[in-house]
Formats: structure tokens, C-alpha cells, sequence
């Protein structure tokens, strides 16, 4: 039986100002397997951000248990993780395959070989001959994708996405995810992806992790039985309904 | 390209028409040469050799560029320091924001007294001008850093040296230039008012000579050698920022 990748158990996290604190995230349980897609998915102020910045080892948190890695997949959190958030963020003053080097940079590590693995992840994120253009030169679906690229680059075992499509169009965000899946499947990588989409949250996810806000708490969390390769189709599928109509109802809405 | 060109062109043209209008409003309206001479009567006042104008821009150009030069070591130095130790930016900033309220023409008598006349005095007097446009956008260039990107760079456990080299320094480059080209124009003032303060050399003491014996050709030639030091500085700054600052980055 393989060992779960991370796990949570009971994790609280409170944000203190002054005298007054803000309860930011409680009761979250839940385990991610090794290759998992797993979206968290919840309002704003539900905490899902907050989870994510603990799972990057950029946060504490107050209570409960978070255990990243396991006996057949060590973590080591300095070269493990990968981050996408919903600005592109990439330097303006660097061409994009100096932006996807950055992590490898910091790390330290050879940089003849990550110079070849940039180029190979800008091909698999469709950015094959945008190397040398600027960021200004591309879309903003392109900067995202030039972004997930930049995640890769030091191979980290954990992605964590928060909201990365939110900023894109609806057409780009359709595209990208059918992209994102592509790519996931290609890198065999454990994502942990943070929206508010409620559709995009199932139609990603292996998982679904159900956060609600006021107070903060996790919610939800079952797994989402829908095959892979996903296609577009299967947002008309009864199940994939049904997934969708208990996220909705869990956050209050119907 | 063309469109450069065209670009270019018109520049050149607004240049030449303005030197026309000139011409014509000397020469038709009969203005008398002490109020305002043609460019021609200007152009001669370069043969006067008593004027010295080559040694005068020389001390000139040596007050602009030695005051910028110190305003840009020292305010971008003391940026820099700020962005290492935040307490020292706390108890520093506000103070600079108030003697920033200072009017720096207004220190040039104490600045005399201080460093009696000369180069050395001018050249302070520039430089205080300076100094505070560069420093105070450098030092907001190096806070404008997304937070998001220092979670980025944290997560991998980057030191504060890396933040600082690959992503605070160069995205704080627009900024550090668009202080400098403030500050260019500036510098040019402040030694020029240090020269009608107090000194024996130089372009504005120039003008202040040939204003007793009513030499406006000369004067005004001397305003035109001065904003000639002026745009070589700006255009300096200028060429440097485009070698160094990717097009979408700046700041315009």
C-alpha cells in the first residue's frame, strides 16, 4: 500500500494582529497520494491560500499535523516545492528561459543540464521558440505557462497552484486546464491546486478538498471518479454534475 | 523604423524652426541687440577669448558631474543600507522626507560659509539638490518588490543576497532611473545658483560678469553652454538606461 504524499491532520493556523486574531484555516484533514491532482476549492478568506503557503514551508501553523514526504518519497523542502500563483510573476528584465532558470539559480544547481531541462519544459508548455522573447512579448496565458515551467525546473516532487488560471479569460482558463492536465500527466508530479472554480476544482482533481469560510474550516473531501484523460464533455456528465451541485451546496449555494 | 525616422525628423525640424522664429523676431521686429541678440550675435560671442568659455564649462561640467556623481554613490548607497536594516530606514526615512522639504537654494549663504566660494562648494550645492529624488525612488524601487515573488524566492530557501541581486536590485533599476533623470536636470540648477552665489569661475559667473557690461550675446550663450552640460548629462543617463533597463520595464 503506498504511503500517502502529505498529510494533514487537523491543521489550524491563526494569524495574530496585535490583540486580535483571525482564525485562518481549522480542521483541515486530508491526505494526498504520490501523483495526485488535488484541488482545494472554497471562497475567499476560507483559508485555502493560508494551507498552501503552510504546505511551501512559508507559514506555522497552530495546531494539528502536516507531514510532507514519506519513506519511498523524501521531501526536502528547499528543492521540492514548485509555486504558480495567479500573477505570472515573471522578471520583466530577464528573457523567459532566464525566468524559468531562476529556481535553478537560486538552488545552485549545474546549469548546462537545467539549461537543457528549461528548453524541454518550455517545448512540453507549448513555449517551444519563445525562449529569447521577453515576458511583454507574450499573452498572459503564455506568461502562465512560461510560469509553470519555471515551477518545474528544479523537478520538485510538490506543485503548488494557487489560482493560476483566475486572471486568464474563460476561453484561455479552458485551455489551460485541458494544458495543466497534459502537463501533469507528463511530469507525474503531485499538484495541490487552489480556485474558486467550482468546475475547474472537479474537472482537475483527483481529489477535491472543500473549504468554507466564516469560520474558516475544511468542509469537504472526497475523490473525484471521473477518468483521465479528461475531455470537455464531461462537464455534461451526471457525475460530474452531481460533484459539482455538492460543492455548491456545501458553500451555501443552490 | 521609418516611423523612428519620422520621429526624428520632426524633432529636428521643431529645432531648426524655433532658431528661425528667433532669427526672424530679431531681425524683423528691430530688437536691439542687449535685449535680445540674433543667433548669429550669440554664435559670435564664442570668439570673445577673454570669456575663457572653454575653461568655464570645464568647471562647470565639473560642479554638474561631480554633484550628481556623489548624489547618485550617496543616495543610492543610503537606499540601499535602508532596504538591509529595516529600523534604519524607519528612523532615517521620515527625516529625510522632512530636509527633502528644504529648499536647497535656500542653504547656498550657509554652504559659503561652510566651504567658502569655489568648485568644492558648487559641486555640494548640486549634489544636495540631487541627492534626495534619487535616493527617495530607489528606495521605493527596492520596497516595490510583489510579495508573491518573495514568496517565490522564499520557498526555495533563497538567501537575502539573491532576493536582493536577482530580483530586488534589477527591479528597482526603473526607478533608480527615472530619479536620475530628475536629478540631471536639477544638478544643472543647483550648481549654477552655487555660481551666482558665490564663486570665481564658471559659467554662471560668467553670466554675472557680462550682465554688468550688458553682454546678452553672451549671456545667452552662456545659458546655452549650460543646458548643453545639461543635456549630455540627460543623455548619458539616458543611453545607460537603455543599455540596462529592458524596454517594458521602464518607467516613462
Amino acid at each position: 500500500m503506498t504511503q500517502p504524499f502529505i498529510q494533514l491532520r487537523g491543521v489550524k493556523k491563526i494569524y495574530r494582529s496585535g490583540k486580535a486574531e483571525h482564525l485562518a484555516i481549522s480542521d483541515a484533514t486530508f491526505d494526498v497520494m504520490p501523483g495526485d491532482l488535488v484541488s482545494l476549492v472554497g471562497p475567499s478568506g476560507c483559508g485555502k491560500s493560508t494551507l498552501l503557503k503552510i504546505l511551501a514551508g512559508l507559514h506555522g501553523h497552530d495546531g494539528g499535523e502536516v507531514k510532507v514526504g514519506s519513506a519511498e518519497h523524501a521531501f526536502d523542502p528547499s528543492r521540492d516545492v514548485g509555486m504558480v500563483f495567479q500573477a505570472p510573476l515573471l522578471l520583466k528584465w530577464r528573457r523567459v528561459l532566464q525566468n524559468v532558470l531562476l529556481p535553478a539559480e537560486i538552488l545552485g544547481l549545474p546549469m548546462a543540464a537545467a539549461r537543457e531541462r528549461a528548453k524541454d519544459l518550455l517545448a512540453l508548455v507549448g513555449l517551444r521558440g519563445s525562449e529569447d522573447k521577453y515576458p511583454y512579448e507574450l499573452s498572459g496565458g503564455m506568461q502562465q505557462r512560461a510560469a509553470i515551467a519555471r515551477a518545474l525546473v528544479h523537478d520538485p516532487k510538490l506543485v503548488l497552484m494557487d489560482e493560476p488560471f483566475g486572471a486568464l479569460d474563460a476561453l484561455t482558463r479552458e485551455k489551460m486546464n485541458l494544458e495543466l492536465l497534459r502537463i501533469w500527466k507528463e511530469s507525474k508530479k503531485t499538484i495541490v491546486f487552489v480556485t474558486h472554480g467550482i468546475s475547474e476544482a472537479v474537472f482537475l482533481g483527483t481529489r477535491v478538498v472543500v473549504l468554507t469560510a466564516g469560520p474558516a474550516k475544511m468542509a469537504d473531501n472526497f475523490g473525484i471518479d471521473l477518468p483521465y484523460p479528461r475531455t470537455l464533455d464531461m462537464k455534461t456528465h451526471e457525475r460530474f454534475g452531481e460533484y459539482t451541485r455538492r460543492i455548491y451546496r456545501l458553500l451555501g449555494i443552490e | 523604423m521609418s516611423e523612428n525616422l519620422q520621429r526624428f525628423t520632426l524633432a529636428v525640424l521643431a529645432h531648426v524652426a524655433l532658431i528661425a522664429a528667433w532669427y526672424l523676431f530679431v531681425r524683423l521686429g528691430d530688437v536691439p541687440r542687449f535685449v535680445m541678440p540674433s543667433p548669429g550675435a550669440t554664435l559670435n560671442a564664442l570668439l570673445e577669448p577673454n570669456y575663457d568659455w572653454w575653461a568655464n564649462m570645464l568647471v562647470t561640467g565639473t560642479e554638474i558631474f561631480g554633484g550628481y556623481f556623489l548624489a547618485l554613490v550617496v543616495g543610492v548607497g543610503l537606499a540601499l543600507l535602508f532596504t538591509w536594516s529595516k529600523a534604519l530606514e524607519a528612523f532615517f526615512m521620515p527625516l529625510l522626507v522632512s530636509l527633502n522639504m528644504i529648499p536647497k537654494v535656500a542653504l547656498g549663504p550657509l554652504i559659503i560659509v561652510w566651504f567658502k566660494y569655489g568648485v568644492f562648494p558648487n559641486t555640494i550645492m548640486a549634489f544636495s539638490i540631487c541627492v534626495f529624488p534619487i535616493l527617495l525612488t530607489t528606495a521605493r524601487g527596492l520596497r516595490e518588490i510583489e510579495p508573491e515573488l518573495l514568496d517565490l524566492v522564499r520557498s526555495l530557501r533563497g538567501s537575502r543576497w539573491q532576493l536582493f541581486s536577482k530580483v530586488q536590485l534589477p527591479g528597482a533599476l526603473p526607478y533608480i532611473f527615472s530619479g536620475m533623470k530628475v536629478a540631471a536636470i536639477l544638478a544643472v540648477a543647483g550648481a549654477i545658483v552655487g555660481e551666482f552665489l558665490g564663486s570665481d569661475r564658471g559659467l554662471g559667473y560668467l553670466m554675472l560678469q557680462v550682465q554688468v557690461t550688458l553682454d546678452t550675446p553672451a549671456m545667452f550663450m552662456a545659458v546655452l553652454l549650460i543646458t548643453l552640460l545639461g543635456m549630455l548629462l540627460y543623455g548619458i543617463v539616458l543611453a545607460l538606461e537603455r543599455l540596462l533597463v529592458v524596454k517594458d520595464a521602464r518607467l516613462e
